[in-house]
């Protein structure tokens, strides 16, 4: 998947999990607990879309690498 | 909605204190309302069962507006559909037939001694039975608009038919507000409007929207918020209120409400005052060995597939439960200077909210469900709770509350008790940390577990004790 497609698919996700982020908030560096204040069932249901969505699976082990909007989409791009 | 002061114009239902099918005395109390200025409880002036609500918890309704309806037993609150059958007159009597019975006419005793305990004047029912007799359900749908004793509601100011489920409360405004609300993404619900009426105007819709383009912070679906739980959340609430300030505050005119968010701010602050005002707290904290719990959830999370994963709060919830099943002076009420223990552990979590202010409804009996089974409803409360659709008894029936605000970075929290409870468990972040174990120093995940307990239930030996539990339940996590 290109970068593209994953900060799309990305995006997307953010927004059916915490539909009260604007998109001005999705810094590349914005960190999703702190800055979009995404907790933990949050971030699990954020993980679950983006299984949905794009058939990237995160498993838990690799939480810390996606702990921010880029590297969100960085994951996402470079496993999908 | 009584008034409950000579300036009170609308009240808004924040939490109701009984179900439908309780038996209500007069003087009973059954909603919490708010008025702008501070929540109070309201009592019946009735006496019956009640048979439903007629406002949801959130709505603002006008001073005089129904917002219960209490009938005398549920065998005796006919279906919507059909009435039920009359009472077969005595001695029919052509007397009152096609016009208004006289007082003390056509009126079976068994009809007269319901519309007497609905307080229902018989003289002033036209009666639908046979010969003009005043039946039951004639009795009922007179008793039905006057439940709270107080005058019908206005015709301007009946709420109009509701859009969707979402949109419980209409908000008059004018055309052009609402078509600018629209525009600029902001929701008319939280605005306290200050035209004709309390009408929303375009001002106000332009004042509420807040600066730097973040959504407006009196976004909707939030209603349960106004039930005010209890806990010290703001640390870790730093955008919350703050940015709910409408720039350029204007005249309010006669609704001093402010936004919704301030609202919500000033119940939260006038329960925790209760709460501090009347319960001596004491606190407590230790640090819970979470080595063997991560360990066991991230093995289990490895053989699951996403939506079956655990989160730590899910462990953390069911040994609190666990140990509050254990230490009984930990769970129940305290009422009319007595302590209530609980049997059944009702689990109140406290969910913030994203434009602010916290709700803490319960996961009901959590002490006997499995982990998945906790988790499951766990993600369901939450996500309930932040779109506003909890249940009343999922309000009402928390009998300890649990803060979790390490899921969003704090090391350890204090709460404030929510009344009429009488202990809130805080946990903080779980976090890699130096552990000493058997005279060797390693690195273990743990966590920050905290109590506030009430000094006129338990004492510090036997809130240790409850902590001292959750820790050693955690120690064992196959068997939470």
């Amino acid at each position: 998947m290109n970068e593209q497609d994953a900060r799309q698919a990305v995006e997307s996700a953010i927004g059916k999990v915490a539909p009260d982020v604007e998109p001005e908030d999705l810094a590349p560096g914005a960190r999703l607990r702190q800055d979009l204040e995404l907790d933990s069932l949050d971030f699990l249901r954020l993980v679950e879309v983006i299984a949905e969505s794009t058939g990237v699976d995160i498993p838990e082990a690799d939480y810390p690498a996606v702990a921010t909007v880029d590297g969100l989409v960085t994951y996402v791009a470079g496993h999908g | 909605m009584p008034s409950l002061g000579a300036d009170m114009e609308h009240g808004k239902v924040v939490e109701w204190l009984v179900k439908p099918g309780d038996y209500i005395h007069k003087g009973d109390l059954v909603a919490a309302v708010d008025t702008d200025k501070t929540v109070m409880d309201i009592e019946s002036f009735q006496e019956g069962v009640l048979a439903e609500f007629l406002v949801d918890i959130g709505d603002t309704v006008d001073v005089g507006t129904p917002i219960a309806r209490i009938t005398a037993t549920p065998a005796e609150v006919p279906p919507p559909s059909k009435a039920p059958p009359p009472e077969p007159p005595p001695a029919p009597h052509p007397r009152a037939a096609g016009g208004l019975p006289e007082p003390g006419a056509k009126v079976p005793p068994p009809v007269r001694h319901l519309a007497h305990t609905l307080g229902v004047d018989v003289g002033r029912i036209s009666g639908s039975g046979p010969g003009g007799e005043v039946t039951r359900a004639d009795v009922e749908r007179a008793a039905a608009p006057s439940v709270t004793g107080a005058p019908p509601r206005k015709e301007e100011e009946q709420p109009e038919a509701r859009p969707t489920p979402a949109e419980t409360r209409r908000v008059r405004s004018s055309p052009l507000a609402r078509r600018l609300a629209a525009e600029l993404g902001v929701d008319l619900q939280g605005i306290a409007g200050t035209g004709p009426g309390g009408a929303v105007t375009e001002d106000d819709v332009l004042s509420a929207v807040p600066p730097r383009g973040q959504p407006a912070a009196p976004v909707s679906a939030e209603k349960p918020a106004e039930a005010p739980p209890s806990e010290a959340a703001e640390p870790s609430e730093p955008a919350a209120p703050e940015h709910v300030e409408p720039q350029e505050a204007p005249r309010r005119g006669r609704r001093e409400a402010g936004s919704k968010a301030e609202s919500l701010r000033q119940a939260i602050g006038a329960l925790m005052s209760r709460s501090k005002k009347d319960i001596p707290h004491y606190y407590l904290s230790t640090t819970l060995d979470l080595a063997a719990a991560m360990a066991w959830m991230q093995a289990a999370n490895q053989q699951r597939p996403v939506s079956a994963r655990l989160v730590p709060s899910a462990l953390l919830l069911k040994a609190t439960a666990l140990a509050a099943k254990e230490v009984p002076d930990m769970n129940g009420f305290f009422a009319k200077g007595a302590f209530q223990p609980s049997s059944a552990v009702h689990l109140g979590v406290a969910v913030a909210l994203r434009h602010g202010g916290l709700v803490a409804p319960a996961l009901h009996d959590a002490d006997t469900l499995t982990l998945d089974e906790l988790m499951d409803q766990l993600r369901d409360l939450v996500a309930r709770a932040r779109a506003g659709r909890l249940q009343r008894a999922e309000m009402a029936d928390p009998t300890i509350t649990v803060t979790n605000l390490g899921d969003l970075g704090v090391e350890s929290v204090y709460g404030v008790i929510y009344p009429p409870q009488v202990a809130m468990v805080g946990f903080g972040k779980v976090l890699e940390q130096p552990w000493a174990h058997n005279g060797m120093l390693g690195i273990r995940q743990a966590a920050i577990a905290t109590l506030s307990a009430d000094h006129r239930v338990s004492d510090g030996l036997r809130g240790g004790r409850f902590l001292g539990r959750i820790d050693e339940l955690l120690q064992a996590p196959d068997r939470l």
